[in-house]
């Protein structure tokens, strides 16, 4: 997957607390969910992210709860992949889990800033920032884990693998 | 080359005869669990699937979280998951009162999971069960979904950090202040994607109910499961509550990627600062008096008997400070029965508390003590975020039932010993 856009930068240890609130939790509705994404350090986000920006974050992103309501509200958000230094592993999973890619490029990621236009190439891991000129590569997903990215997520992986 | 006990684990359900940090793996699950919040969103995707789960005797369901219901939004969700465990008829669905209450405090006290069993649940704190020597992990509604329909769920094997516990601990210290302790000194992703591997002769000094607490926040240093050794103590704990278990011990050439040493006899009470689990700091250590307006006292973290047997201790023949609200939850409902027979409940509600029905409650800001704007709490719950409990701008600090008494009765964050 091809993706180009403009950058919302967070810091390190961003959890699934403030990616979407318990409070909003009521609900598993993803466009109700992408309404408060980020509310809570980010007031603006839900406001006015655009289909195709992409989210960027420090270490340890998604730390915290499992809740897969968390990168749920980011895809519905039209968030079409997050970058940061590393991802919490239960956010990790569940992002590869419902088809969103999440890369990984560890310190270089303090190198993009807010508002930066990326052009991004999921399957083959590129990242361009264009407004820097710099180019970075992601962490390669192992094994098996790539097909079941490449077949959209878990769900569709197993349906596939039962016929 | 020798396996840790993680390894021996998940080759153990994998069908191999090893495994190594790093190799990718199918496993066979012993246990599936889902809550209020992760279950609905799990069913529906389990639908696209369709047919029947893999086998209703290994599911648990525990509608925990908003419950009991607190508006008409999670009564729906709670009813998407009871009508989906009569449909599927599923043995360990946990109807609010009854024999229920927080799913990481009921599936070890009901001898659900138990030593060499793997469970995946969806919930973080499903990590809880390494305190019975257990492999557990959380995961999300998809992993959730697909485990509910073939029983299996794939694994990246976990390289481990030894965590060498040396020493006894003292009195007013428990199996929070260790964890605490450990969170701070190696950070809130200082065991990203690893196993937390607990060992040493300090281990024996900790009960059942520190070690659930150790458990059960591993996940807040990043950490994929957090295990301890089967001892005395474990076999006891398990009599009378599951019978057929194999407990697996680590080879002594295991590998480790690391080796983190813990005095339990150096340590005192901490507290953990916001908005990270991981911004310890003793008690004795802070400089300028913390008032504080609400304490909780519960939780999967510290919602067992001896957490309440520990608060209990220093409530007798105190009151709750004037200027606090303590808002005490037994984790199940046979802890409740237990802390009632003991005495506790009436010392708790002499002393001012609030007694609640076990529920996950406040601790993710749910209902039943959400903070407003300004307030600060100890809480002896598991996250200190950002709005976790509420308003962005209230605060959680982070401590066992021992400091959360004492700080209750002081009205400021207190050490166990400065309550006469």
């Amino acid at each position: 997957m091809k993706a180009e856009g403009k950058v919302w930068r967070y810091g390190d240890n961003v959890d699934t607390d403030v990616i979407i609130p318990a409070r909003y939790l009521n609900s598993f509705d993803p466009k109700e969910l992408a309404s408060h994404c980020m509310v809570d350090i980010d007031e603006t986000f839900a406001k006015e992210v655009k289909a195709g920006d992409i989210m960027v974050g420090g270490k340890n992103f998604g730390c915290g709860s499992s809740r897969e309501h968390a990168p749920i509200a980011i895809k519905a958000s039209g968030v079409p992949v997050v970058v940061a230094a590393s991802f919490a592993r239960i956010f990790y999973r569940n992002g590869i889990n419902i088809g969103l890619p999440l890369l990984e490029i560890g310190d270089d990621v303090e190198k993009i800033k807010a508002n930066d236009v990326l052009r991004i190439d999921t399957s083959e891991g590129t990242i361009e920032d264009l407004t820097t000129g710099d180019t970075f590569k992601a962490h390669p997903l192992p094994g098996f884990v790539q097909d079941i990215a490449k077949a959209g997520g878990l769900i569709p992986y197993i349906k596939a693998k039962k016929k | 080359m020798g396996m840790n006990m993680s390894e021996k684990i998940l080759a153990r359900h994998a069908g191999l005869d090893s495994v190594e940090a790093g190799q990718l793996i199918t496993c066979k699950l012993d246990m599936v669990l889902a809550n209020d919040i992760t279950a609905p969103p799990a069913i529906k995707e389990f639908e696209k699937i369709g047919g029947n789960v893999f086998d209703p005797a290994k599911i648990a369901l525990v509608p925990d979280h908003f419950t009991p219901n607190k508006d008409m939004k999670t009564a729906e969700l709670t009813k998407i998951v009871r009508d989906f465990a009569r449909e599927q008829k599923i043995v360990h669905y946990f109807e609010v009162g009854h024999d229920a209450g927080i799913e990481h405090v009921i599936l070890p006290e009901q001898g659900l999971v138990g030593p060499g069993m793997l469970t995946i649940g969806a919930d973080s704190h499903t990590c809880t069960y390494g305190a019975v020597n257990g492999f557990s992990t959380g995961v999300g509604t998809t992993d959730l979904a697909v485990a509910l329909a073939t029983g299996e769920a794939w694994f990246k094997v976990p390289s481990a950090i030894q965590v060498v516990l040396r020493g006894q601990k003292p009195k007013d210290v428990g199996g929070k202040d260790v964890i605490l302790t450990l969170i701070g000194m190696i950070g809130v992703d200082g065991a990203l994607y690893q196993t937390l591997e607990f060992t040493g002769e300090g281990v024996a000094s900790l009960g059942m109910d520190d070690r659930f607490t150790i458990a059960n926040m591993a996940i807040e240093a990043g950490a994929k499961n957090g295990i301890f050794p089967f001892d005395d103590k474990t076999r006891v704990y398990l009599e009378e509550r599951i019978k057929d278990y194999e407990p697996v011990s680590s080879d002594a050439d295991a590998k480790y990627a690391r080796t983190v040493e813990i005095d339990l006899s150096a340590l005192r009470p901490v507290v953990a600062f916001p908005h990270l689990p991981g911004n310890t700091k003793r008690v004795m250590d802070i400089k300028e008096p913390i008032p504080i307006q609400q304490v909780v006292l519960g939780s999967c973290t510290n919602g067992r008997i001896e957490d309440l047997a520990a608060a209990a201790e220093i409530f007798a023949n105190h009151k709750v400070h004037p200027d606090v609200r303590c808002i005490v939850i037994p984790g199940s409902q046979r802890v409740y029965l237990d802390a009632m027979a003991r005495g506790y409940i009436r010392t708790f509600v002499k002393a001012g508390c609030a007694v609640s029905t076990p529920t996950c409650g406040p601790c993710m800001g749910g209902h039943m003590g959400i903070l407003t704007k300004g307030e600060r709490c100890v809480s002896t719950t598991n996250r200190n975020f950002v709005g976790r409990m509420g308003h962005i701008e209230s605060e959680i600090y982070l401590a066992g039932p021992q400091v959360a008494a004492a700080s209750a009765i002081l009205g400021r964050i207190a050490e166990p010993k400065e309550v006469e």
